[in-house]
């Protein structure tokens, strides 16, 4: 392979402790009792649930549609009742309830009947809402919706398509194991993506401390008909970051702000090329992942999980041991602490490392900066992570932002080098959410304004349109008045107003007169005689009502 | 002296010719001060700082008649935007025009409503939707929490709730670093 690699700025060594993992074969997880399967597991809308409390679903049937363009489904991992649809604790950093759909499984795990899709017959746009209802969505970290990126856009062609097999995080193996075993069906799935984006160029960037699944990769790429170029990359991290993969491979930077489909490149990470061709050649829904269990366990490895499955489920497995000292979701550079190990595993969840105090020792005390630009060195997005740390612990969100906050991919490089031990990534998440939020408040600011001003004006209007509409009446009225009397001599301004008046208070008799009391024909004789009689004291009441009252009369 | 008097005259002209041209050409609509001011402004229209809304309190802010700390939706971090703005001292809120309140919205107990439409009438961005004699509802989305719909309502049905923190609500949280203790 005679490609001409490239490196990209900074990065880290840190130890890979992958060995633990990628050694032992791959088990399917055992059928946990409940699934809690969250409708938010992808960026965008969360699915709508289509399935109702008490409902018996299959397993592959799908609980949660996708809702608008940018979202994705979620299906039953399992057949069973669908015993509740609301709040869960879900695996997010902020350890809040999310909605879920929890399903009480019944062992039997019965299928739906699936239906492989004829990829090559269907229409590119309907082929891409077959898939966001498979629930297809990047397994990489990010969950952005598939099908979204599977569309070219306007270029209606990316030339360059790359597979991401990196895997650059410590501990992690599930891509790895998945390159080694299924190499044939993650091509298939390379095969789907190139005939949706018209790719040309089709690379494999896997890092070089995985010789078997750079080997898997190969031999299976030697067989297709079109040419897959299978790349080993220097291991480094981030190397499998998007951004610094394509740099890596083809030398080209993305520019700030802009996608990497606006350089004609897009990336796939291989875990979601096998989903596809799941999804497409079996018809499979996206219901099951690997995930590496690994860290502070007796026997770290990957399993084939069920979205839904709890956390302590696959610990079990793996053997939990005395002494842990809490669990992250991910890897130890980018994953994030769970809040509870009930939390279920989610499209997301690409390693549950178990941390202990001898493998992970709690970070010393935090030094004040030293601006010793170590970060600045190892920041493979090419920022001044020292600055930006400085702007963000002082609130000023706005010279963040101008020292481009925002092409920060968190990877954890400057927390990692940190001779301070400053817990630098918080500071850069921390600042991103308040300007998120200040732009979120911004935005109802100037909704609300906007239908203010909106209802004075109409408020406005309407005046206007009252008062021009009682103008006309009147004007009208005095015409026909003037019309009328004129033998009378002319009538005074006076006269003219007593004259619209009774006019007025005749429209009013006339209407009361009107009101005639209805379906009193053939009454039976006792009803009318009530009505007789109502009639009788409501006549008695006027008649009192015109006579002056006693007490009032006496004095 | 007679010419020196001539050039000064038709300099005049020309100079207040151009300055005229440039009056109406470059002619600014409104108030830019009172713009820049209401940017700032929650845009709540709940009239606690004493005037119609935010715009005229704006407007009074760059005209110097109220002060800038009548917003208790704003904040003191309103506050101390708008002295930023105006380059003046920022000062505490002022407690006579009310005190910050965690952000809520209106919400109308459906049992209880009459269909009366006063809630309607006073709700200063059309939030509630609703015809006489018919059940009325709050637009959540579009609810400012200005509370202008409670006194209105002739039978109570209309309370206040703040807005409970969800995942896509969540921030991130300042961290806070353990300094360790050098000396």
């Amino acid at each position: 392979m005679s490609r001409k690699l490239h490196t990209f700025k900074g990065g880290v060594h840190p130890p890979e402790h992958k060995a633990e993992s990628n050694a032992r074969p791959v088990h399917a997880a055992p059928l946990p009792k409940q699934l809690v399967i969250p409708l938010r597991q992808h960026i965008g809308n969360p699915a709508k649930p289509v399935v109702e409390v008490g409902q018996r679903v299959l397993k592959g049937q799908l609980i949660g549609a996708a809702d608008g363009y940018i979202s994705a489904a979620v299906h039953a991992s399992s057949s069973g009742i669908v015993t509740a649809i609301g709040p869960a604790v879900v695996p997010h950093a902020s350890g809040l309830p999310d909605d879920c759909i929890i399903i009480d499984t019944d062992g039997r795990d019965e299928w739906i009947s699936l239906a492989p899709l004829d990829y090559r017959a269907m229409e590119p746009a309907d082929l891409r809402m077959r898939l966001r209802d498979l629930g297809l969505a990047g397994l990489g970290g990010a969950v952005f919706p598939s099908a979204v990126k599977l569309d070219p856009g306007a270029a209606h062609h990316c030339p360059t398509l790359i597979l991401n097999g990196a895997e650059c995080e410590p501990w992690i193996t599930c891509d790895d194991v998945l390159m080694r075993l299924h190499a044939d069906d993650i091509l298939q799935g390379v095969a789907i993506m190139r005939h949706l984006l018209g790719s040309t160029e089709i690379l494999v960037g896997i890092e070089d401390n995985k010789p078997e699944a750079l080997a898997s990769m190969r031999f299976a790429a030697a067989k297709l008909d079109f040419a897959v170029e299978v790349v080993a990359v220097p291991t480094i991290y981030p190397a499998g970051g998007a951004k610094q993969m394509i740099e890596i491979l083809t030398g080209q930077q993305v520019p700030s702000g802009k996608l990497s489909t606006d350089i004609g490149i897009q990336v796939f990470n291989i875990g979601t090329a096998h989903a596809l061709a799941r999804a497409v050649h079996h018809g499979e829904p996206l219901i099951s992942r690997l995930v590496t269990v690994t860290g502070f366990v007796l026997r770290p490895q990957n399993v084939e999980a069920l979205i839904g499955t709890p956390l302590h489920t696959l610990i079990t497995l793996a053997g939990d041991r005395e002494g842990s000292t809490g669990v992250l979701m991910g890897g130890p550079m980018m994953g994030m602490p769970m809040p509870d190990l009930a939390v279920p595993v989610v499209k997301a969840t690409n390693c549950i490392l178990v941390q202990s105090a001898e493998l992970f020792p709690p970070l010393p005390k935090a030094l004040p900066c030293i601006r010793c630009t170590r970060c600045a060195d190892a920041c493979p997005a090419e920022l001044q992570p020292q600055e930006l740390f400085r702007f963000a612990k002082a609130g000023d969100f706005g010279r963040a932002q101008e020292y481009h906050l925002f092409d920060c991919i968190e990877c954890g490089c400057c927390s990692y080098v940190c001779p301070s031990h400053i817990p630098l990534v918080d500071f850069y998440r921390y600042a991103k959410s308040e300007i998120w939020a200040r732009e979120k408040e911004k935005r109802a600011a100037d909704l609300a304004r906007e239908r203010h001003e909106f209802r004075q004006f109409r408020l406005e209007r309407e005046k206007q349109e009252k008062a021009e509409k009682l103008a006309a009446k009147a004007k009208a009225k005095r015409a026909e008045l003037a019309a009328a009397p004129a033998a009378e001599g002319a009538p005074s301004e006076a006269d003219a107003k007593k004259a619209l008046i009774a006019a007025a208070l005749a429209r009013a008799q006339a209407k009361k007169a009107e009101a005639a009391p209805k379906n009193i024909d053939h009454l039976p004789p006792d009803t009318q005689r009530e009505i007789e009689e109502i009639e009788a004291r409501r006549a008695k009441i006027r008649e009192l009502a015109r006579q002056p009252l006693e007490s009032e009369e006496k004095p | 002296m007679f010419t020196a008097i001539l050039v000064m005259v038709g300099l005049a002209v020309i100079i207040g010719l151009v300055l005229g041209w440039s009056a109406i050409r470059f002619k600014v609509e409104g108030n830019p001060l009172a713009e820049k001011i209401d940017a700032i402004l929650p845009q709540t229209q709940c009239g606690q700082c004493g005037f119609p809304g935010c715009r005229p309190y704006a407007e009074a802010i760059a005209k110097g008649e109220a002060d800038i700390n009548q917003c208790p939706p704003g904040g003191e971090e309103g506050v101390k935007k708008l002295a930023e703005l105006l380059g003046v001292e920022p000062k505490p809120l002022d407690e006579s025009h009310g005190t910050p309140k965690p952000k809520s919205v209106a919400f109308i107990d459906e049992q209880i409503c009459i269909g009366c439409t006063l809630c309607i009438q006073a709700c200063p961005v059309d939030a509630i939707v609703g015809a006489a004699k018919q059940m009325h509802t709050i637009v959540a989305d579009e609810c400012t929490g200005c509370e202008l719909c409670l006194p209105p309502c002739p039978v109570d049905c209309i309370t206040m709730v703040p807005i409970a923190e969800d995942l896509p609500h969540w921030k991130w949280k300042a961290p806070v670093i353990m300094l360790k203790k050098v000396s």
